[in-house]
Order: C-alpha cells, then sequence, then structure tokens
C-alpha cells in the first residue's frame, strides 16, 4: 500500500516535471518570437553599456600582444566577399581608386583615398579578435587611428554616432552597415585597418578597409568599410537599430 | 525580521498527517539546543515566552499521546521569507541561464585553454561529420577521444547542432535571442546573488547555518558513510544542514557562482582591457571560457543532487519548508525502520 502510494507519487513528479518543462520550454520560444518580450530582455543592454562604462575607464587599452601570438589560421566569418560588381571591379584594380569618405555632422566633410590614407600616421597593434560566436583569434593590425580622421572633419556638437557604410549585401540585398559612439571613435586603438599581419587586407577579412573596435565583438568590427557618416540618431538608418546584426537581434553594446 | 510570524493554531496542533513524508524514525536524540536555520542563536525561548512573545513555535514539541513511543511532531520555521525569495528566483534564472548558455555554445560548440582558440587544440569539440557511407553522426571529442553520440550531441533530431532543442532556450538555432536571454537573467542572478549575500551576512544566516563547524568537519566520514546509503538525519539533526549539505551550499553559493560570474565578465572585450589581470588568472579568454562551461556543469550536477535529496528526504514536507518557512521534523523516542 504505502509502497504503491510512493510509487505513485513518484510517476506523477515525473509527469509534473516532464510536461512543466516543455511547457516552460515552448513557452519560451513563443515569448522570443512575440512583439513585447525581447525589448524586455534587452533593457538589460543598456544596463550593460552604462555599468560598463562606468566601471572600466574610456581609455583602457585591449591588451596587445607579441608576434609569437599571432593566430596562424585567422578565421573570417559574416561575408567573406561582398560579391557585387562594383565590388569585383575594385579588386580587380587592386582597391586603386577606392576612397572612403566622412561625412554627415562634420564641419568639413572629406574623403581619402586608400593610398592618401595610408601616408597618414599609422598605428600597429596585436590584438584578439572575439567573436560572438565564442572563438578568438589574434592578429596584427595596421591602420589609420579613426581619431585623427575625426579631428580633420571636427564632428558637429550634435554628432553621437559615426555609422559605418560598407560594401557587401546579403542575399536578400539588405545592405551592411554598422555604427558606434562617437566617444569610442577617438580610442587610441579605434582603426581603419588595411593590413593584416603585415600584408594588405583580404577579401575575406574585409580588403581595403575595416574598422577595428577593439573593447568590442566581432560583429561590430565592419569590413570593406566605404563611407563613414556622423548622425545625431540611428533611427531611419537600415532597421533603426544602428547595424546590421543589431537589426538580426543583436545587441548593439557589443562590450560582452 | 521575521519575527512576527505567530504561532497559528494549527502549528501547536499534532500533525501527524502532514509527517508521512519521509523524514524517518528518529535515532533516540534527547532534546538538545540546536540552532534553527533562519532562527536566533540564543537559547530557544521558555514555552511561554514564545506564545507571549509572538514568537515562532520554534520549540513547540508536542506529544502527539500519552504513550513514551509516541511521535513527538515539531514544526521549525526553517527558511525565512528573503531566503526563500532569492532561491525560488534563483530556479529561472538558473534554468535559463544553462540553457541560453548552451544556445550560446553551439555557436562555436568547442572548448580551448589559453587566449586563442586554434581549431586543432580544442580539449572539446561536439560537431556532426559525415561517415563514409553518407550517414551524419554527431561526434563527441574530449581530450582526443571521439565518442559517437549521435541523437543527444553533435546530431539530433535531423539537425547538426552541439546541444538538441530540448536542451537550448530558443530551442530553435538563434545566437542574438540565446544571448539576449543570457545576460538578462544573469543581471537577475547577480542582484540576487548580491541581495543573498548581504542578507546572509546580516542576519547572520552565513556563520550560523551554512559554515560548516569544527564538529561538523570531524563528521564529515560519518556523513558521507550515511549518504552512500541514503539514511539522512532525523529528529533534531534534521533541523540544520548536515555537513554534506553544508559543504555543498557554500562551494555553490560562494566558489562556483562567483567562477561562473567572474568566467562570464572575464569573455567581455570591454572588461579585460579595463581589468587584465582577470584573464590572467583564469586561463586566457579561451580558458575562461572553459571554466564557465565547466562552473555551468557543476551547477546542473548540484541541481540534479539537490533535487533528488528533496526527493528522497520528504519532497512535501521541503516543498512546504521552502515556500511558507514550516518545516516538520518527527522525532520518535524509539528507534524505528526507514520509511521510503
Amino acid at each position: 500500500m504505502k509502497h504503491e502510494r510512493v510509487m505513485k507519487r513518484r510517476q506523477f513528479l515525473k509527469g509534473t516535471f516532464g510536461a512543466a518543462s516543455l511547457v516552460a520550454l515552448a513557452g519560451c520560444d513563443n515569448l522570443t518570437q512575440s512583439s513585447w518580450f525581447p525589448s524586455i530582455l534587452n533593457k538589460t543592454e543598456k544596463l550593460t553599456e552604462r555599468v560598463q562604462r562606468a566601471v572600466t575607464s574610456a581609455n583602457a587599452l585591449a591588451k596587445e600582444y607579441g608576434d609569437a601570438d599571432i593566430s596562424k589560421v585567422f578565421p573570417a566569418n559574416g561575408s567573406t566577399d561582398p560579391g557585387t560588381e562594383y565590388y569585383a571591379e575594385h579588386v580587380a584594380k587592386q582597391f586603386s581608386e577606392w576612397t572612403v569618405e566622412v561625412g554627415g555632422l562634420v564641419q568639413t566633410p572629406m574623403s581619402w583615398s586608400l593610398a592618401a590614407l595610408k601616408e597618414l600616421p599609422s598605428r600597429t597593434q596585436v590584438t584578439r579578435h572575439d567573436c560572438v560566436e565564442g572563438w578568438s583569434a589574434i592578429g596584427k593590425w595596421t591602420g589609420v587611428p579613426l581619431g585623427d580622421l575625426m579631428h580633420r572633419v571636427e564632428p558637429l556638437p550634435n554628432a553621437k554616432f559615426a555609422v559605418f557604410h560598407c560594401a557587401d549585401v546579403d542575399d536578400e540585398g539588405v545592405a551592411y552597415y554598422e555604427s558606434m559612439a562617437l566617444a569610442d571613435c577617438y580610442h587610441p586603438q579605434t582603426i581603419l585597418a588595411y593590413e593584416l599581419n603585415g600584408n594588405s587586407l583580404d577579401v575575406p577579412h574585409g580588403a581595403p578597409l575595416r574598422l577595428r573596435f577593439e573593447r568590442q565583438l566581432g560583429y561590430k568590427h565592419a569590413k570593406y568599410v566605404m563611407k563613414i557618416e556622423l548622425v545625431e540618431t540611428l533611427a531611419g538608418i537600415g532597421g533603426g537599430r544602428g547595424g546590421y546584426w543589431e537589426d538580426l537581434g543583436y545587441e548593439w553594446y557589443a562590450g560582452i | 525580521m521575521q519575527r512576527t510570524a505567530t504561532p497559528k493554531p494549527e502549528e501547536t496542533q499534532p500533525v501527524a498527517a502532514l509527517t508521512h513524508e519521509g523524514t524517518g524514525a528518529g535515532q533516540g536524540h534527547e532534546h538538545e539546543q540546536v540552532s534553527e536555520l533562519g532562527l536566533r542563536s540564543e537559547p530557544p525561548p521558555l514555552e511561554a515566552q514564545a506564545a507571549s512573545d509572538g514568537l515562532p513555535a520554534n520549540q513547540s514539541a508536542v506529544s502527539t499521546a500519552p504513550s513514551a513511543s509516541a511521535p513527538v511532531i515539531e514544526r521549525v520555521y526553517r527558511h525565512r521569507l528573503p531566503v526563500r525569495i532569492s532561491h525560488w528566483l534563483n530556479v529561472p534564472c538558473l534554468l535559463i541561464l544553462i540553457m541560453s548558455g548552451l544556445q550560446i555554445f553551439n555557436a562555436h560548440p568547442a572548448l580551448y585553454w589559453g587566449d586563442r582558440s586554434d581549431r586543432d587544440q580544442a580539449w572539446l569539440s561536439i560537431r556532426s561529420t559525415k561517415t563514409e557511407s553518407g550517414e551524419i553522426r554527431g561526434i563527441t571529442t574530449i581530450l582526443g577521444y571521439k565518442f559517437d553520440t549521435t541523437g543527444v550531441l553533435g546530431y539530433s533530431d535531423g539537425s547538426g547542432r552541439a546541444f538538441p532543442a530540448w536542451a537550448t532556450v530558443p530551442s530553435y538555432k538563434f545566437l542574438g535571442m540565446g544571448r539576449q536571454w543570457h545576460l538578462f537573467f544573469a543581471w537577475l542572478l547577480v542582484i540576487n546573488g548580491l541581495f543573498f549575500t548581504a542578507y546572509a551576512l546580516i542576519s547572520r544566516h552565513l556563520t550560523r547555518d551554512l559554515a560548516p563547524t569544527g564538529k561538523d568537519l570531524r563528521g564529515i566520514g560519518q556523513a558521507v558513510k550515511d549518504h552512500v546509503v541514503l539514511r539522512h538525519p532525523v529528529g533534531n539533526e534534521a533541523k540544520r544542514y548536515n555537513v554534506l549539505q553544508k559543504l555543498a551550499y557554500v562551494a555553490i553559493l560562494f566558489v562556483v557562482a562567483p567562477l561562473v560570474i567572474l568566467t562570464g565578465l572575464a569573455m567581455s572585450p570591454t572588461i579585460d582591457a579595463a581589468f587584465p589581470w582577470l584573464l590572467t588568472i583564469l586561463g586566457g579568454r579561451q580558458g575562461a571560457r572553459t571554466i564557465h562551461f565547466i562552473a555551468c556543469f557543476s551547477f546542473v550536477g548540484f541541481i540534479v543532487l539537490h533535487v533528488v535529496q528533496v526527493m528522497l528526504t520528504g519532497f512535501f514536507n521541503n516543498m512546504r519548508s521552502m515556500v511558507t518557512g514550516w518545516f516538520v521534523v518527527r522525532r520518535e523516542r524509539e528507534g524505528a525502520g526507514h520509511e521510503a
């Protein structure tokens, strides 16, 4: 009798737990797809940004490694070839006519050819690239500090973000773009890189110019940069969340 | 704090019906002064004082019958409200953190030591591979040893994924939303943890109930033996945490939980720039990721053991005590056999 009761109770508990976990899992999926719940989850992005900015020094440098630490293979993720005719022409000409334009909310809009950029003082850094997927690779990047370009174009007081327009478009024709806070543009390790491990950037890694935004995850490091636009708000650009991946549900603040 | 709980009438009633769950039989302990969980450490008040002060009837042992062999039913206010709230907040937090963590892991299902993730240097990987006959198998590789884990790890329900759909949040592949779930509940866990730690220190719950005493530690051998044969403390001994329980709680609360938070933070490139020593002590960014994963499975192990113990030592009594605070201890004057 007693034994039976115990067994029944165990079955009941097992059944309850099993059913509850299935319901909970389906519930999580429903919440994920709902119109309101992700925006609640997303509240923590601002919290994370505020706290991280408060407890870390804005000028803290990401660790710089030695040449011996460089990854033998540096994976190329995301788009590895813009694949457009326009871009293919530039590849054929070895990017000799590639220019990067810096405009928007600035005193003096300017543009530089790749050759002109290479004339400017450069910075070389051996840093770790942390992908949102979880992998890390170390590479040696050479490029122009973005802050130097900012000093030349002189951002207007209402400029808050730098938006990077890129040459790649996805299968559905959506153009890739990224953005960062204007303040982060002046970080000494924020560079527009044209070399990886001593060689000109190759196509999979973002030729001819890619952003290095050390201290944030890999998807913020825009490849194939054509134009930098300073804006007051990210609304109205792309999906309005500040970047290609952000529009697909990733955080704009990718500090963690 | 929770001093206002006045003994309700039924609390001093013989509640034999509530005690059918296996708190087991007494071992003939004499009534001794024990420090109750969530209660003051001063000597227990006299019965009369307890009533007039409105204190919980923590020592209200009531004989159900004049017979010497009849069980003594005691209701103990075992868990205070802050502990209960904190405990139940941990349940969704940990479940969602574990499952959304597995979703994130699935995006790069391999673990390494050091700062780099050189593909040939993984100590663990869970991937799908095609056999010569064209069949897809899930292969888990640990320190070079390969295991076929098709159906659960590497390949399940017709898709190549490290952890199966039933173990991840969301169940389908979606790294971006997995991260949003994870970071939201990570904040909740941290806030809850800070709240609990502050409470445990201020209320002395930590020093009184959780920290093992010298006597506890000397009895560790016996405690291990008792656990192996599923002999659980009864009577007065059941009112306090036993030494293995204390060690498990202290380890999970003050070793594993801080470690999981620190290794989580150490995966943040922003945090690493400001606090480079974090990665130095945690074995690099990939080392931190590895420790984070191991800590996660320490939680899984803890939860399994915890739930099993809750069931074995009287599921409804334990649940009641973590919901209402009140725990029933039954002591018998004479030894008797074990129940369930």
